[in-house]
């Protein structure tokens, strides 16, 4: 309270803190009032207690960091806010409502699981809420996006989808496996889930055009823990090569196969295989798999590959499963096209994400477009993104595949006989 | 040549199966309890054994040790964090004591799984096998470590009957799940006899934990699996009979692998299941129950 009788000086003591108090404020609230200063938000979902779910999140982060220390998006710093999804779809919707209408996120990067992600795809066209997934594969994701452009436009596919993965895993195969080892047969060996259905059908339509018989055909429940029968099975009918699509399981399937001394070779996509932590948990019984994946540590696909893994395990004490990647090419493909727009109107954001043409750590990076069979996925490709194969030796992940990129040598472990 | 290699597998895993079911059963028999953290445990046993024998560096031999010791020291948190104060509490309802119980330890067996999840990440993983390599029986290639599984769950086993049959305090445990009344009117201290019966289940379920770690490899996924394939074994066999567990693990493993050879390796569990559900309608109290 002002009291009439207080002298001018101690009117002016009173008085002038609290002028100062409250422009500072106002300064303050007018700072805040400019759009230059707010950060970009970008909702980040992952799956933390899964090693590929939790690389999502870690490699967001980086990849924010790295934005921000070079002067962040139109001056303004990019925030990545993180949810768990607990590798469920239902957690996965409620993470990125929230993220959309109370966290207030321009765009949001999610889960490696295709099953998630295409829990979120509608709620992405309901929300008009820029949405790519950094992991997941199923060609569906795409697929509705070519169907329904309109509503589906939001979505993108950061990864891979099944049938590239499935083609890779073919050229892959022609080039090593058929031409220097001679294989004429495989066995396709995959978990039943959303991205192996069309995973399997490329694969039994591409493995006979690369060379490769295809025996038999087997799918499994991804709760399977015993593999025994199904190793037996293979081994009498006698492949050359095990061709597997497996993400949910991989540890186990490959330790009853070294355990069992399983005499032929495992190739194809085993996610399990892709990270780090994959030689400790199978107590390196992984010798001689392998598996498809975004890249690898030490292999130069791009200028920007090395630094980001050292980088990485640096920080992190592991090197990045595959969607580690992905994701942190993801947010400086969205950070872009918001610079690209000068805003973050969604709409604006999709019409430039159309537009990328960024050289990330996984290799140069688009999308196809509204024409393409499959609408925002990245395209597949020499010059382009191919992935790359790699093998466990030694307790080291060596690159065996593209030929350029290459840093060992395919070897196969005593035991196994075939191919040879 | 396929039959030899059911029969083989088949036994190895009915046995794991025995051992996992037979100290649940003894916990029922003796007090009353449907633990459904008894995957957890599993859990814990086979987690931090694997950890302990590659992190801390012990070796497979210490980290065997460590894991059952985990296995039982999470037994007793069970008991006296979660089931003793809640069949002591006086404002659970006597007759809903055994509902609390079932429960409070599902959530228990949840907490376990989320919390190993946080700490070990969801990634299965596999113990180093006590001894390695494999023996050629008649033509099946079979890995010693399935061969040595076998023979310690037949041991660990065997060693149980001896403790239940030809000890006093066995005896006394077999008397406590006839009638726990009598037996404290003749001057037995109860709570001894639970605690003991803890012990015994605690290390049952480490043994078991860490022997699936190094047999076919355990992940927190496999949490609810683990107390659902003990829990229809147990109401197979009979709630509390163990040597009708003995012989429904038997039933159940033997079915699972006859299915996944000849069928197919998805069908694995239904056969069994649909036994289970048979075996409800028909013979509610199991195949060797006495109640």
């Amino acid at each position: 309270m002002i009291d009439s009788k207080q002298t001018p000086a101690r009117l002016a003591r009173w008085l002038v803190p609290r002028a100062v108090a409250l422009a500072a404020a106002l300064s303050l609230t007018s700072a805040a009032a400019i759009p230059a200063a707010e950060p970009i938000k970008i909702g980040v979902i992952g799956e933390e207690s899964s090693v590929a779910g939790a690389s999502i999140t870690k490699a967001a982060q980086m990849a924010a960091d790295d934005i921000n220390a070079h002067g962040g998006v139109n001056g303004r710093q990019v925030m990545v806010i993180t949810y768990d999804d607990h590798s469920s779809s239902s957690d996965a919707v409620r993470a990125f409502q929230r993220a959309v209408t109370e966290d207030k996120v321009s765009a949001v990067i999610g889960s490696y699981i295709s099953e998630v992600a295409l829990a979120i795809e509608p709620w992405s066209g309901r929300m008009h809420m820029p949405f790519i997934t950094p992991g997941a594969a199923s060609t569906d994701i795409s697929k509705h996006v070519h169907d329904d452009y309109a509503q589906y436009k939001y979505t993108f596919h950061g990864w891979l989808t099944s049938a590239f993965i499935a083609q890779s895993i073919c050229d892959f195969e022609h080039d090593t496996i058929v031409k220097d080892f001679h294989a004429k047969t495989t066995v396709v060996m995959s978990e039943d889930a959303a991205w192996t259905t069309p995973l399997d059908a490329q694969y039994l339509d591409c493995l006979p055009k690369a060379g490769l018989k295809v025996l038999d055909h087997i799918r499994f429940n991804p709760d399977t823990t015993d593999f025994t029968p199904i190793f037996n099975k293979i081994e009498g009918e006698h492949p050359d090569v095990i061709t597997t699509g497996i993400s949910h399981v991989g540890v186990q399937p490959t330790v009853q196969w070294h355990d069992q001394r399983v005499p032929i070779a495992m190739a194809g996509q085993s996610s399990q295989a892709t990270t780090s932590t994959f030689w400790k948990d199978t107590n390196g019984d992984a010798e001689g798999v392998i598996t498809a994946s975004a890249a690898a540590p030490g292999v130069a696909i791009t200028p920007g590959t090395i630094p980001f893994t050292d980088a990485y395990i640096k920080r992190f004490g592991s090197s990045p499963a595959y969607d580690g990647y992905t994701t942190y090419d993801d947010v400086h493909i969205i950070a872009d096209a918001i610079k690209r727009a000068g805003s973050t109107d969604p709409d604006k954001i999709v019409a430039e994400m159309e537009k990328t043409d960024y050289v990330g750590t996984i290799g140069k990076v688009q999308f196809y477009g509204q024409s393409d069979q499959y609408t925002h996925a990245i395209k597949y490709g020499p010059g382009l993104v191919t992935g790359v194969d790699i093998q466990w030796q030694n307790g080291k992940q060596v690159t065996i595949w593209p030929r350029d990129k290459a840093n060992g040598k395919i070897t196969f472990p005593a035991a196994i006989k075939s191919p040879h | 040549m396929t039959a030899l290699q059911i029969l083989i597998d088949g036994f190895a895993i009915s046995a794991l199966y025995a051992l996992a079911a037979v100290g649940f059963t003894l916990i029922f028999g003796v007090s009353g309890v449907l633990n459904l953290s008894h995957g957890g445990i599993m859990l814990v046993a086979a987690l931090i054994g694997w950890w302990a024998a590659g992190d801390l560096g012990l070796g497979v031999y210490g980290g065997t040790l460590v894991g059952i010791l985990a296995g039982l020291l999470t037994a007793y948190l069970t008991y006296f964090v979660v089931v003793r104060p809640i069949q002591r509490s006086r404002k659970i309802p006597r007759e809903e004591t055994e509902i609390f119980v079932l429960t409070g330890t599902l959530l228990w067996g949840i907490m376990i799984q989320v919390g190993m999840a946080a700490l070990f990440s969801d990634n299965p993983v596999t113990m180093r096998p006590l001894i390695r390599g494999v023996v050629d029986i008649f033509g099946v290639r079979t890995p010693k470590n399935e061969i040595m599984i076998a023979v310690v769950c037949w041991v660990v086993i065997g060693l149980l009957w001896l403790l239940i049959n030809r000890t006093r305090v066995g005896k006394s445990m077999l008397a406590a799940s006839i009638n726990p009344r009598g037996l404290t009117l003749l001057g037995f201290d109860l709570s001894r006899i639970y605690f003991l019966v803890w012990s015994i289940y605690g290390t049952l379920a480490g043994i078991a934990g860490v022997l699936l770690a190094s047999f076919l490899g355990v992940g927190t996924a496999n949490a609810g699996q683990l107390t659902a394939s003990a829990f229809s074994i147990v109401v197979l066999g009979g709630l509390g009979s163990v040597s009708g567990s003995l012989l429904a693990a038997f039933v159940v493993g033997y079915l699972e692998t006859i299915t996944a050879y000849l069928l197919n390796p998805t069908l694995r569990p239904i056969p069994a299941l649909l036994l289970l559900v048979l075996v409800v309608y028909l013979r509610p109290q199991g195949l060797l129950g006495r109640r």
